[in-house]
Order: structure tokens, then C-alpha cells, then sequence
């Protein structure tokens, strides 16, 4: 008889609290549509790993936690599907938006400091340094490899924020702009970019971002292979299983291999606060620190820049470049600057990948 | 490195944003140049093509039947001209392997 209930006496109510988080996951996934490929199977791995004498946590969780997240598998497999979906078009029509890129990371470094404060192991504080990169495989991969304690934290943080991109940033946009400013129009003339342009940008940006940040090199090589993919023109077929079959599948492995480090007493800590504000932090700074460069470059420039392009920066493709054309649509109907924000975009998704390195550079020795 | 203390990590938050900023430079210039040197070669490519002088092109051989008066009731010329254009352009058929008999506005 006592078999019966045996396993229900060993709940705790950290057990509850985290199985009631998995439930909140899942709502969020369907009711409010926050990342829901990624946050919906990591809601239920959450469930399921905190059910005492869970069988799920010792046996195909870790297997697969094992098999693809420990040895950054995963991630680097995603980049694949994500570099197909990369349309570098409008950035190598402008390639002085990769300059709003790089200036958008700065709430990684902005970040770091922060974190010093509170996480005084340097590979904790550069782990959720990263979350500022906007990009949860690049997070996911620097937090494994430096071996931080809070994979899990920083997963649904950088996770939970880039579904909340639409809520953070216009109001950071509009604190730091004026009405003048965002109505700032930006023809978009448009250039024919040579397919031998488009085949050859994978091959050299990985070749000259490797050199720089070796570290860098999986990263970096894994999304330009799946947009080398997509360009190439002769492999339409493997360009189409990498942006739709090979990016959900390894989505729906990410999400519920993630819940190994969702446990309770991993968890359920005060840390997990805090790397929450600081990760909310790092999204907010990278945000301002685009608007602020473009203010910037404004000022020594006659041909004026809309400022919220830069915060377009902060990777979190393809959402934040829509965010800011959506605003600028909203201050002036004719005022259409999706070419430029989804330039920048893309070119925050290569300056997030190599701060990844960077990071991965300074603290994985 | 084990522990970081927060004036350690400034200086690392500023050689890091440095060297991210030098990075996508050195991209930025690598980008702009691979596009000058593609767009030279495709000038270059395309003036050889011009260079010989194009041979002189046959004579139309205007498909047979296609002469022949088309009838406009209370349509403008220009109108029906479009509109054969634009019948021409949705039948994958040159104009002139085309004949138009007549077009008229139909009045509701």
C-alpha cells in the first residue's frame, strides 16, 4: 500500500514551486506566444525533471543534456538553421551598419561589471554578461563552455527576453530619442548585390572573425556555413531542411534538454533573481548604447541617421529590426526603414557571436 | 582566472567592446572592398561583352496574321493598347503572334 504513496510524501514544495514555473512556462509559450518553440518544451522538461525520483532526469534528459548541450552540439547545430534564415542583402548593400552591430553589445560589457558585484566567479559573471548578447544559442554555448552554475537561469532569461524585445525596448528608444529624431527618414537606395558577393561573405567573414576571435570560430563557422547554404543556390533542398526541419527539431532537443539545470535546489536560489535584473539590465544597455551611437555619429555626420536603427543592434533577429520599423511607421507613415534596421540586425547577430568569443577567449583559459 | 573584482572587469568590459568594435571594422572593410572588387569585375566583364561590335540583327519576322484592323468601341486607343500589352504579358506570347479582333467597354 505504502507504494502508493511513497513517491507522493517526497514532494517538497520547492518541487511544486518549480513544477508551478513549468506551468507558467507553458502559458507563456501558448497564451502569450513568448518564444513558444523554445519555452514550451522547456516549461515541460521543468515538470518533469522536478518530480522526485524523476526518470526523466537521470535517463533521456541527461542523455540528451549530455549528448547536446555539454559539448555545445546544440547551439552550434541551430546556427546552422539560423544562417539560412540570414538574408545578408541589406547589409552588404550598407556595410557601415556592421557599426551599430558592434555598438549595440554593450550591455555585455556593460553587464560584466554589473555582475562582478554580485557573481565574484569570473566565469559566472561573463556567463550572464552574455545574456546581453541577445542570442540564446551564443548564451547557452558560452555558459556551458566557461561551466557556469547557472546554465539554467541564464538560458530562460536570455530566452524569456528576447520574446519580451517588444516590450523592452521602444520605451528605452523613446527615453533616448525625440519625436524629431525618430521621424528622421532614411531612403533606402537600393544596390544589386552580385550572387559571387553573396557566396563569398560566409566564407570570408568566417575565415577574417576566426582570425580575430579563434574562439569564436564554431560559432561564427556554423551560422555562415547555413547561410553559404542558402546562397550557394545549388542546395535549395538542404537550405530549406536547414531553416524549417533541422532548426524545430533541434529546438524542441534545446528546450527540453535546457530543463536538466532546472531542478529546485539549482534553481530556486536568489542568484536566479538577480541574474534575471541583470540580464533585464544587459537587454536595456544594449539597447541604449545603438540609439546612443547613432546619436553620435550623427553629430559628426551631414546625412542624418534615424537613431533608433541602432538599437536594431542587439541581434534578437529578426524582432528588433521589425520593432524599429514598426515605430518609425508609427511616427511617420512614409518613413519606412526596414532595410536599414534588418541590416543592422543581422550585423548585431555577427557582433553577438563574436563578443561570444571574446568572452569565451577571456575567461575559458 | 577564478575571481573578478569589479575594477578587473571594467577593464576587460572595455578591452572586450574594443576589440568587438575593431572586429566588425576590419569586417566593415573587408565587406565594402569584396563588394568594389565584384563590381569592377562585373564592369570589366561586361565591357569585354560590349567590345566586338553586335552583329546586325535579322529582320522581325512578323508572325502571319497578325495584320489586320482591331475594332475599339468607346475604348480609348491608348486603353486597348495597354490592355493588349497586358494580355500579351500574361500569355507568355509576343503581341505580334497575337490577334485582336475587337474591344469594347462593357457597359453596366
Amino acid at each position: 500500500m505504502e507504494i502508493l504513496y511513497e513517491n507522493l510524501l517526497a514532494f517538497q514544495w520547492q518541487d511544486l514551486v518549480m513544477i508551478l514555473l513549468g506551468c507558467l512556462l507553458i502559458f507563456l509559450a501558448i497564451k502569450k506566444e513568448m518564444e513558444p518553440s523554445l519555452l514550451l518544451p522547456m516549461g515541460l522538461g521543468t515538470i518533469l525533471v522536478n518530480i522526485p525520483g524523476s526518470t526523466a532526469l537521470t535517463g533521456p534528459i541527461a542523455e540528451l543534456y549530455n549528448a547536446g548541450i555539454a559539448n555545445e552540439l546544440f547551439p552550434l547545430l541551430l546556427f546552422i538553421g539560423i544562417g539560412a534564415m540570414i538574408d545578408f542583402g541589406p547589409l552588404l548593400t550598407n556595410p557601415k551598419l556592421m557599426l551599430f552591430g558592434a555598438a549595440a553589445q554593450f550591455g555585455i560589457f556593460f553587464t560584466l561589471s554589473m555582475a562582478s558585484i554580485f557573481f565574484p566567479e569570473a566565469k559566472d559573471a561573463a556567463s550572464i554578461a552574455i545574456i546581453g548578447a541577445a542570442d540564446g544559442p551564443t548564451s547557452i554555448a558560452v555558459a556551458n563552455t566557461l561551466g557556469s552554475n547557472y546554465v539554467g537561469a541564464i538560458t530562460v532569461a536570455a530566452y524569456s527576453y528576447m520574446a519580451l524585445v517588444p516590450v523592452i525596448q521602444p520605451p528605452v528608444i523613446k527615453a533616448l530619442t525625440t519625436k524629431k529624431e525618430r521621424m528622421i527618414r532614411m531612403p533606402y537606395e537600393q544596390k544589386s548585390v552580385s550572387k559571387t558577393t553573396r557566396i563569398m561573405f560566409p566564407i570570408i567573414i568566417t575565415v577574417v572573425a576566426s582570425a580575430i576571435v579563434p574562439d569564436a570560430t564554431a560559432l561564427i563557422g556554423f551560422l555562415m556555413f547555413g547561410n553559404l547554404i542558402r546562397e550557394c543556390g545549388v542546395l535549395d533542398s538542404l537550405s530549406d531542411t536547414a531553416q524549417n526541419v533541422l532548426a524545430n527539431l533541434i529546438t524542441i532537443f534545446l528546450g527540453i534538454s535546457v530543463a536538466f539545470n532546472m531542478v529546485a535546489d539549482k534553481f530556486l536560489q536568489l542568484d536566479t533573481l538577480l541574474i534575471m535584473g541583470l540580464g533585464l539590465i544587459a537587454f536595456v544597455v544594449d539597447t541604449a548604447g545603438g540609439v546612443l551611437f547613432a546619436k553620435l555619429i550623427n553629430v559628426f555626420s551631414k546625412k542624418k541617421i534615424n537613431p533608433m536603427i541602432g538599437a536594431a543592434g542587439i541581434s534578437a533577429f529578426p524582432m528588433s529590426g521589425r520593432i524599429v520599423h514598426k515605430m518609425g511607421l508609427a511616427e511617420d507613415p512614409q518613413n519606412h526603414l526596414l532595410m536599414h534596421s534588418i541590416g543592422v540586425n543581422v550585423s548585431g547577430q555577427i557582433a553577438s557571436v563574436i563578443a561570444g568569443g571574446i568572452i569565451l577567449s577571456m575567461f575559458g583559459g | 582566472m577564478t575571481n573578478i573584482t569589479l575594477g578587473e572587469a571594467g577593464i576587460i568590459a572595455l578591452l572586450g567592446y574594443a576589440v568587438v568594435f575593431f572586429g566588425l571594422i576590419l569586417l566593415m572593410a573587408v565587406t565594402v572592398l569584396l563588394g568594389k572588387f565584384f563590381v569592377a569585375t562585373t564592369k570589366k566583364t561586361a565591357a569585354k561583352e560590349d567590345a566586338p561590335a553586335p552583329a546586325p540583327a535579322a529582320a522581325p519576322v512578323t508572325a502571319p496574321g497578325t495584320a489586320g484592323d482591331i475594332k475599339l468601341y468607346n475604348v480609348e486607343p491608348k486603353t486597348a493598347a495597354m490592355l493588349m500589352a497586358i494580355v500579351a504579358d500574361k500569355l507568355q506570347k509576343p503581341l505580334n503572334e497575337l490577334r485582336f479582333i475587337s474591344i469594347k467597354e462593357v457597359e453596366e
